[in-house]
This record gives C-alpha cells, sequence and structure tokens, in this order.
C-alpha cells in the first residue's frame, strides 16, 4: 500500500529545531485469559469464525455479563508493575458507538475511574552519548473489551473505503483488553522516534514477564496507538495531536513518530493547521494518511454500566499480588549483563532473537552462559530464522542444550557432531543423548581406530607428510582434513593433529 | 436543567444514525426534556452527601473464574443474524461516500 498523495515532509533535523515534540501512548494488551472479559467463551488464536460466542458477546437482550476474575488479576498486577495505585473503588462505564464491529453498540471500558492510575515506567534510550535514562509517566491503566473482526468485501484494496459490504467475525469481541496510556511526554526532541522505540520496547518486555499475555505485535495481542503534537519552540500550550493507528512493530513505532513530526513540521511551517484526526501506518515506506475525524470524547456518551458491579480489590489481595510481581526487566537485564560479563548490544540481540530466557535456562542448569549463549544464537537461531518460527516454538529445550554443552566440553562431541545432534533433536529423534546413540555420532576416541585412519592418511599423501617431517607442520591441515573425512567428522581434530604430528616424528608446535 | 435543543437532538439522532424529519425533531425535543426534568428532580433532593449510584443494592466484586463454558452453535448464531455469509455476519457498506 502506498500512499495516496504525497505529503510534504520536512527534514526531521530542520523539524526538530523549530518545533518540540510532544508523543502520547495508547497501549493496549490483549490478556492471555483463557476467556472473554465478562463471559466463559473460550479466547483462542484462529479458531473458525463466530465459534466463540456467545449471547452475552453478542450482546443478546437480556443476556448478562460477569467480569472475569483472573483478567482483574492481570490487571492489577500490570498497574502494580506499572508503579500505578490501584483504585480501591472503580467501575465500567459504556462506550457507545455505531460501528458493527461490537454487536451492542457500545464497548464496555472504562472511562473516569480506572483500575490503575499515575505510575510511572523507567526506560533506557540509546543515544549518541550513550544509553540515558529516561522515565515516562503513565497516566492510567484500564480493562476493557475487545472487539469484532471485519473483513470488507469489495472495492480494490479490501480496505472499508470502496467497499460494497463487510463480514463479521465476532470471535475476538469480548475478548480482555488492557490499555495503558502515558501522560505526555516531552523529551530532548532528537530523542523523541528512540524514546518511542525504548517506551514500548520496555512495555512488551514487562508485559512478557508479567505473563500475563503474549504480545505479539504482528498479531495484535499488543497495539500501539501513536500520538503526537508540536509546538513552536518556546510555547508553553500543546498543539492539536493526531492519533497514528495499526503500529504494529517496535520498529514502526519509532518510524510512525519520526514521520508525524516531519508531516506536521511541513504543515505548521507553510502556515496551515493540524486536524485533530486518527491515521493510519503504512508499514511500506513509513508513511501515515489521513483516517476518521476523531469523534469528541463526549460523543461517546460514556455512562457507567449498569449491568456489571463496581470493582472494589481489597487491600491484601492487592499485597498478594504485588508479591507475584518479577524482578523489573530493566534491573534484570542489568543483572545478567553483570553476571555473564556480555553488553547492552548482546543482551539486545539475545532479547531480539526471544532467547534471553532460554539461555537463562541452560545457564542455571549449569552451562557456562557463553557456551549457551552460542549455541542457542549461533545453530539454533539459524534454524530458526531459516524456518521462520519464534526460537521457543522449536522443539528444543534447555536441558538438551545443556547435555549437548556438556557432551561437547567432556570431548564426546565435537561442534560439528553437536550441530547434527541439534538437528536430530529437532526432527524428533529423542533427545540429546538417543540422537547420538541412533546416529552414532560420539566422537572416535580410541586411538586405535583414529591411528588407522592417519595412517592411511599419510600413506595416501607422502609428499604431504614428507613436508610435516621437515618441520612444516602446517602443513598437517590436509592430513588433518583426509582422517576427518574418513570418519565422517566423528574425530576429535585436536587429537589427530597431535597423533600425524606424533606419527611422522615432529614435535607439536 | 438546560433543556436539549435542536442541535443537540439533531446531533443525537445522527449518532445513532437515526434520520428524523423536522417535525420529530420538535416532537422528540419536547418529549426527552419532559423525561431529563423528571429526572432533574432526583438532583434537587440529592444532597452532596449522597454519592451517584448505578446500583440499587450496594454490591461490589462479582466475579467469575476463568473457565471455559460453551459457546452457542454457528448456526444458532447466524441464525438470528439479517444476513450470513461465509459464516460471518453480513452488514451493509459502513461508510457512506460523503463520509469519505
Amino acid at each position: 500500500m502506498t500512499r495516496d498523495t504525497a505529503e510534504p515532509l520536512m527534514s526531521f533535523e530542520d523539524a526538530i529545531a523549530t518545533f518540540d515534540p510532544v508523543m502520547g501512548f495508547e497501549v493496549h494488551v490483549e490478556l492471555n485469559t483463557l476467556t472473554k472479559m465478562f463471559c466463559g467463551c473460550p479466547t483462542e488464536f484462529g479458531a473458525p469464525p463466530n465459534t466463540q460466542v456467545c449471547p452475552v458477546c453478542l450482546g443478546l437482550p437480556g443476556a448478562l455479563p460477569v467480569v472475569n476474575e483472573k483478567a482483574v488479576e492481570s490487571a492489577i498486577r500490570i498497574g502494580l508493575a506499572l508503579g500505578c495505585s490501584i483504585a480501591e473503588w472503580s467501575r465500567f462505564a459504556r462506550k457507545n458507538y455505531f460501528y458493527p464491529d461490537m454487536p451492542k453498540d457500545f464497548q464496555t471500558s472504562q472511562y473516569d475511574e480506572p483500575i490503575a492510575f499515575n505510575g510511572a515506567l523507567e526506560i533506557l534510550v540509546e543515544t549518541e552519548g550513550g544509553r540515558r535514562s529516561v522515565t515516562v509517566e503513565i497516566e492510567r491503566a484500564h480493562m476493557e473489551e475487545d472487539t469484532g473482526k471485519i473483513l470488507h468485501v469489495g472495492g480494490a484494496t479490501g480496505r472499508i473505503h470502496g467497499a460494497d459490504y463487510s463480514l463479521i467475525d465476532y470471535n475476538r469481541a469480548g475478548v480482555p483488553l488492557i490499555e495503558i496510556v502515558t501522560k505526555p511526554i516531552e523529551v530532548e526532541p532528537v530523542l523523541a522516534p528512540a524514546v518511542a522505540r525504548a517506551y514500548v520496547t520496555e512495555l512488551r518486555e514487562l508485559i512478557v514477564a508479567l505473563g500475563v499475555s503474549d504480545a505479539h505485535m504482528h498479531q495484535g495481542s499488543m497495539r500501539v496507538d501513536a500520538n503526537l503534537s508540536l509546538k513552536p519552540r518556546g510555547r508553553a500550550e500543546f498543539g492539536t495531536r493526531t492519533e497514528t493507528k495499526n503500529v504494529n512493530s517496535i520498529r514502526s513505532v519509532e518510524r510512525a513518530v519520526r514521520f508525524e513530526i516531519q508531516r506536521q513540521a511541513a504543515v505548521l511551517q507553510s502556515g496551515g493547521t493540524i486536524i485533530q484526526e486518527t491515521r493510519h501506518f503504512h508499514e511500506s515506506d513509513g508513511s501515515t494518511t489521513s483516517g476518521r475525524v476523531k469523534e469528541e470524547a463526549e460523543d461517546y456518551r460514556y455512562f457507567p454500566e449498569p449491568d456489571l458491579t463496581p470493582v472494589a480489590p481489597d487491600a491484601t489481595w492487592i499485597e498478594t499480588l504485588r508479591a507475584t510481581l518479577p524482578e523489573p526487566p530493566l534491573k534484570r537485564r542489568a543483572r545478567i549483563r553483570e553476571e555473564w560479563g556480555i553488553t547492552e548490544h548482546d543482551m539486545q540481540s539475545l532479547i531480539n532473537a526471544g532467547a534471553l530466557e532460554l539461555v537463562e535456562q541452560t545457564v542455571a542448569l549449569g552451562a557456562d552462559s557463553a557456551d549457551a549463549r552460542k549455541w542457542w544464537m549461533g545453530e539454533i537461531a539459524r534454524i530458526s530464522n531459516e524456518r521462520g518460527l519464534d526460537i521457543v516454538q522449536l522443539p528444543i529445550t534447555p536441558a538438551d542444550v545443556y547435555r549437548i554443552i556438556t557432551l561437547t566440553s567432556n570431548g564426546s562431541l565435537n561442534d560439528k557432531l553437536a550441530r547434527q545432534v541439534i538437528e536430530g533433536v529437532l526432527a524428533g529423534e529423542g533427545g540429546p543423548d538417543e540422537v547420538v546413540a541412533a546416529r552414532g555420532l560420539a566422537v572416535v576416541s580410541d586411538d586405535g581406530a583414529l591411528l588407522e585412519a592417519v595412517d592411511a592418511a599419510l600413506a595416501a599423501q607422502p609428499d604431504v607428510a614428507a613436508k610435516i617431517r621437515d618441520g612444516k607442520v602446517q602443513a598437517a591441515g590436509a592430513i588433518v582434513g583426509a582422517v576427518m573425512k574418513a570418519t565422517a567428522g566423528k574425530a576429535d581434530a585436536g587429537r589427530v593433529r597431535e597423533l600425524i604430528l606424533e606419527r611422522v616424528g615432529a614435535s607439536p608446535s | 436543567m438546560p433543556a436539549l435543543d435542536r442541535d443537540d437532538i439533531a446531533h443525537l439522532a445522527r449518532l445513532s444514525r437515526l434520520q428524523l424529519t423536522d417535525s420529530e425533531l420538535d416532537q422528540y425535543g419536547g418529549q426527552l426534556d419532559v423525561i431529563l426534568s423528571a429526572v432533574a428532580r432526583v438532583a434537587e433532593v440529592a444532597a452532596d452527601d449522597v454519592p451517584p449510584t448505578t446500583h440499587a443494592v450496594p454490591v461490589v466484586n462479582v466475579a467469575r473464574p476463568d473457565v471455559i463454558v460453551p459457546c452457542l452453535a454457528r448456526e444458532d448464531v447466524l441464525a438470528g443474524a439479517p444476513a450470513a455469509e461465509d459464516d460471518r455476519f453480513r452488514v451493509p457498506r459502513i461508510l457512506d461516500q460523503e463520509e469519505q
């Protein structure tokens, strides 16, 4: 999808020389509860259309919603992890709007009484002068429900514009969502896109660490709306903001913010005004295009939901939940960097590959962290890329990798054989020991068998043997290669080299 | 209690996608006024120490465990739909030309 009409942009450098950006983020997190927010329908992703619905989530007359206790628990844990106060008493509200993605014609949400409010999230931002800590203040986190999925039929592109009609699957309608809203974020202008990226990255890690959502941005279980406005340098009051939707990767968040800064700067500089509207982000070229003009909040005609009782979590429950909070990801990363002696860059590679937990578990079993990183980030990450799977989805466990590392360090396997063991484990041939036995992969440690191969190789290449004898020990490589070939890679190359040198009577230098 | 003016009624009608004629706007405006003034009398007797309420009984924390219960059969679900296609609810075009 490309932009219909290219809007003029100011260069980023010029834009931030004249204007101060103000950002705000609304992040929707789909909880991983078994059932929906207000009914017992399952929430499984990818079920056949309209098979996970009931009178409550279809909004049939007389159906009464009841809140999911686990979802409230997750909401409170998210709030606590963000350092929020938890409301002693909070209510749901109806957000009324006319759109067929909710069969009730309203979304059950929270309005002026959110479950959690006034928190903060510390993030680390990469700058030219090194990493810098920034605190993003959190306005609120509230509970609501997801909407159905609409398929637009007809028209050229499957978009709502020009569609002849639409088809709706309500399986997702009613799936629990937590919406996390920041306060306006004002940072040094040049840092704005990086802060946007760091905030979403950190928040996502926190959500994953809490175990309340898989937070897959590409599958929509974590969705980011980025608000942005500009104010001329020195002005105190905020400008008109736009809200960019569909920003479904961490990199896109950074691009969307950068694009809106450049676009709005060009509009303002030429004497134009910014319209308060939603904008759509386009992955292909990093641009945003105009969506609908934002309805004013009062047009939603919020009112307290009469069918649900207020949520009034008692202090004991809140403290019990507080005790379940994981180590904050930022602190955890700092601790692990220290323990493993790795750089933040190494750490980011581990996180991006989705391998941090796996490496950590492998180390917990007793592996050296360098070995664990080497296998997870090397051969196993390579295969996960090749297959287009998340590394955690591959059928190999930290225990398997620990066993492979053990076999490698005690000399039973060399790296080449270890790779074949990984291949066997992934092919479902069993654990590492079973693969070694079934495929006959152990290193040939019997010197007798090796010597036979060494002698044969030396005999086959007498000129090379002569060179080695004359002191050109680097020539031994050719013989090592021949022996490795003869033993199908099952020899320990170091031992083979020693045997060759012994055999020809050269000193092992 | 300020009465709803004609523009308010027209606005609410538009939000609800109701097409009202001029005479209907006048008619409903008058009726809504009566309802609102009746409700407004509650505010006269409720002093500041009476918080707004949404429930007749003071109940909180009615919740259910996160346990799956059977859903409706899809044929029953779609039987109630004015139109269905491809196992989904079919609705008329959402955006009119002038709203694009």
